[in-house]
């Protein structure tokens, strides 16, 4: 093992100054210069610099970014479009929010170089409804960026013009998909659409159109400011860069832990005083809830998305949520399922009538009334929505099913007899002492 | 449907009515904010969503008056408009309470205890899920995960962090919002505002309170703290003090804008005719959103097209052949 890799605070690095969230110190601490390198040079370059750089989405499916760019047709006179995805919504993930909280102004600064290189006079950034101080901090963060110079006619004085607008969503998982938010953002009902043709050549409004994650926009300044070199000095060869790792859940300090990516769990959990204190991990989920879980034998695979992938999931939005020997993983599958039946668009049937199946089968399991079909039933069900959906909605509903059958059979074999909440009792895996009520028997007439 | 904006001034929520629509002061009130919504926009209906969060912020749900409202000002069916509004979470159907308090009971924060505090509020108020109390004042809602997961279990309150809640704690939060006292969130505004407030935020209407509550809660700057405690920080930019350099950084000349670096020249080329569109010459044509305009319309036509996806590709920067050929493949794959 090489040496033990240490957090590399960037996005990050602001977050606990005073008052973060102005632009005054975003200034103070070396913002915009990332702007001011890439209008030195030409929108080609920029682009070029950004595909050195390695830098992939940062939203979970990894694509380079440069490439993403690249794919724009050349310009033909119209408008083209960038729109960044600020609908964190993904169970487990909780990043982009903190950032455009604490530090908006690094996404700003991306949006205005990024928008530069692809030729987009107007970009738009997607923000979920349901987070309402950090659309009051987009908000401001834009006004403070017009006053200065930085949005709006002539930025800096370079002869390129600029608008952003930010947008509220009104609460829908499915917009996080970049066809189904650009639906959204069109006025309709967030669906996602056939692809081809990609949004790269008929996106928003049916022109050429980036869509790209908050944490990749907003790494976007430093590797205008450092040069590729800088950003590839971190991470591994393939998987370049920073990444802001999200700790929850059974674990003594969770948060925000910015790395180089190809740190591991184990690392991290170090860090964070490890899993709470008295338990041992159980199983947690490298990138949220759509990527099959891991279990403590792989705390020493290097978060990446190559190793991670090689290991039998995704890297995601490196979301992750930590379940100790209290959990049934059985009530943590369940829950996660009836999320997706709940956020299935309905434009498909193996999704739309899928996760409702699914649903049902293991919420008698987790009651344990499951029947000795149910596991096959899941995995036969699994397999007619997995590659049959229209989006990836359905394919992430069904990575914690089998990915916890595979890990967890017994669990579910359980599920035939004993209720998840005997075998693992509820009070014991939360963080303050209660007792459930089970039942409603034992309900009556009891009131706090 | 045409709308008929005479009779029917006084919109009762308990019995909506078919032709329901705003009296002229408040049509003319919400027509000129929904011109501002419209015009940050190069297509009017990108303006809807906001504009439903209008709605709200008058009505405290998607009214029919408030459907009609956007109906008109969109050239849209109030089918088409509906239709939009059923399909997101935030957009109310009843008259919504002065405070939506939702209890994440997505996986993370239900076993970390987000059952138990949404049992507790469900039998504290009496009310279960999307239900208001009798005075008003609390809707409760079991909400998805809200990227917070660092500090469950979670409860929102108008959309407003309350972080690491316990049911004691989230008790005593419905328990003074219920008493009109002034609740602070963990990461926030220095109080929560209304539900109709937070709706006219959302609607993209600033209520000034921005630079209210903390940057980051604790959780979100663990790694920040822990980093500098070891010394740890990200490889220096080429020529600077290194990004983990927290005070030297500010004192760079680089860092003050507009001093020592030489004068950005243009260098993108811009083809003839891509005039930037501008907050003020927004693309949608005046006259179509105009609300005189779309009373002498009439009924909007039906079956228009919606998705700029059902759009043909028109012109070179569309569609290139292979996509064309790929899309065409996947069109029969689709049909066969």
């Amino acid at each position: 093992m090489s040496e033990p890799t240490t957090l590399a605070p960037v996005l990050s690095d602001i977050w606990d100054a005073d008052r973060s969230w102005t632009l005054q110190t975003y200034l103070a601490h070396g913002g915009y210069q990332g702007l001011r390198a890439a209008l030195r040079q030409d929108p080609a370059t920029v682009v070029a610099t950004v595909k050195d750089s390695g830098l992939r989405g940062r939203g979970g499916a990894g694509f380079p970014s440069g490439m993403k760019w690249g794919f724009l047709p050349p310009p033909d006179g119209g408008p083209r479009y960038l729109v960044v995805n600020a609908d964190e919504s993904e169970p487990g993930t909780c990043k982009d929010i903190p950032l455009m909280m604490a530090s908006p102004q690094h996404l700003i600064e991306g949006v205005a170089i990024t928008s530069y290189a692809i030729g987009c006079n107007h970009a738009f950034i997607y923000v979920r409804g349901e987070v309402l101080h950090v659309y009051r901090r987009l908000l401001r963060a834009v006004e403070e960026a017009y006053a200065a110079g930085y949005l709006g006619k002539d930025v800096l004085g370079s002869g390129y013009d600029l608008d952003v607008t930010v947008h509220a969503g009104a609460g829908a998982y499915i917009c996080g998909e970049e066809t189904a938010l650009l639906d959204s953002l069109e006025g309709l009902r967030g669906q996602p659409r056939l692809k081809p043709p990609f949004p790269a050549v008929a996106g928003l409004y049916a022109r050429p159109t980036v869509v790209n994650n908050v944490e990749t926009i907003a790494s976007v300044p430093g590797i205008l400011r450092g040069g590729a070199g800088w950003f590839t000095s971190m991470g591994t060869e393939k998987s370049a860069g920073h990444g802001l790792f999200s700790l929850s859940g059974h674990v003594t300090r969770p948060g925000q832990y910015e790395a180089p990516l190809g740190i591991t769990l184990r690392e991290l959990l170090d860090m964070a005083g490890g899993v709470r204190e008295g338990h041992q991990l159980k199983f947690w989920t490298p990138g949220g809830s759509s990527t099959p879980i891991f279990t403590a034998e792989h705390l020493d695979i290097p978060l990446d998305y190559e190793s991670v992938q090689k290991a039998g999931s995704m890297l995601g939005t490196r979301a992750l949520q930590i379940f100790d020997e209290t959990t049934s993983v059985v009530r943590a599958v369940t829950r996660w399922t009836e999320f997706y039946k709940h956020e299935s668009c309905g434009k498909c049937t193996p999704c739309r009538e899928g996760t409702f199946w699914l649903a049902q089968v293991l919420q008698r399991l987790e009651a344990g009334q499951g029947t000795s079909e149910d596991i096959d039933l899941l995995l036969d069900l699994c397999d007619n929505i997995l590659g049959r959906s229209f989006c990836a909605l359905g394919d992430g509903a069904t990575s914690p099913i089998t990915s916890a059958i595979q890990y967890f059979r017994e669990e579910f074999e359980a599920g035939t007899h004993t209720p998840a909440d005997v075998l693992f009792p509820l009070e014991r895996s939360a963080l303050f002492t209660y007792t459930p009520r089970r039942g409603a028997g034992q309900l009556a007439g009891v009131h706090a | 449907m045409s709308v008929e904006n005479s009779t029917h001034a006084d919109v009762s929520a308990r019995a909506p009515h078919r032709h329901a629509a705003y009296d002229e002061a408040t049509f003319a009130r919400l027509a000129a904010d929904a011109e501002q919504i419209i015009a940050r926009y190069p297509q009017a209906r990108s303006a809807l969503l906001p504009m439903l969060h209008l709605v709200q912020s008058e009505d405290g749900y998607v009214s029919p008056a408030g459907i009609a409202f956007c109906g008109q000002m969109l050239s849209l069916t109030t089918a088409e408009v509906s239709a939009v509004a059923t399909f997101y979470s935030q957009y109310k159907r009843r008259p919504n309470g002065e405070y939506t308090v939702g209890v994440c009971t997505n996986t993370l924060c239900a076993v970390m205890g987000g059952d138990a505090i949404w049992q507790e509020l469900s039998e504290h108020l009496e009310v279960g899920h999307d239900e208001t109390t009798p005075d008003g004042k609390v809707t409760l809602e079991r909400i998805e995960c809200n990227a917070a997961c660092d500090y469950a279990p979670v409860v929102m309150v108008n959309w407003e962090f309350f972080d690491n809640q316990t049911p004691a704690s989230a008790v005593e939060t419905v328990d003074r919002l219920r008493a009109g006292e002034p609740v602070a969130p963990t990461r926030g505004a220095s109080s929560v505002c209304s539900f109709k407030a937070m709706s006219r935020v959302l609607a993209g209407f600033p209520d000034g309170r921005a630079d209210e509550g903390v940057g980051a809660g604790e959780a979100t700057v663990r790694g920040t703290r822990l980093a500098r405690e070891h010394g740890w920080t990200a490889p220096a930019f080429p020529g600077e003090g290194g990004a983990g350099t927290d005070e030297t950084a500010g004192m760079q000349p680089e860092a003050t804008p507009g001093t020592t670096e030489p004068e950005p020249k243009p260098r993108a080329k811009r083809p003839a005719g891509t005039t930037p569109r501008t907050r003020t010459a927004a693309g949608a044509p005046a006259t179509r959103t105009a609300p005189e305009a779309a009373k002498a319309a009439g009924t909007p036509e039906v079956g228009a097209e919606q998705s700029s996806a059902q759009r043909s590709p028109e012109g070179p920067a569309d569609s290139s052949t292979a996509a064309q050929d790929k899309k065409q493949q996947s069109e029969q794959a689709k049909e066969s």
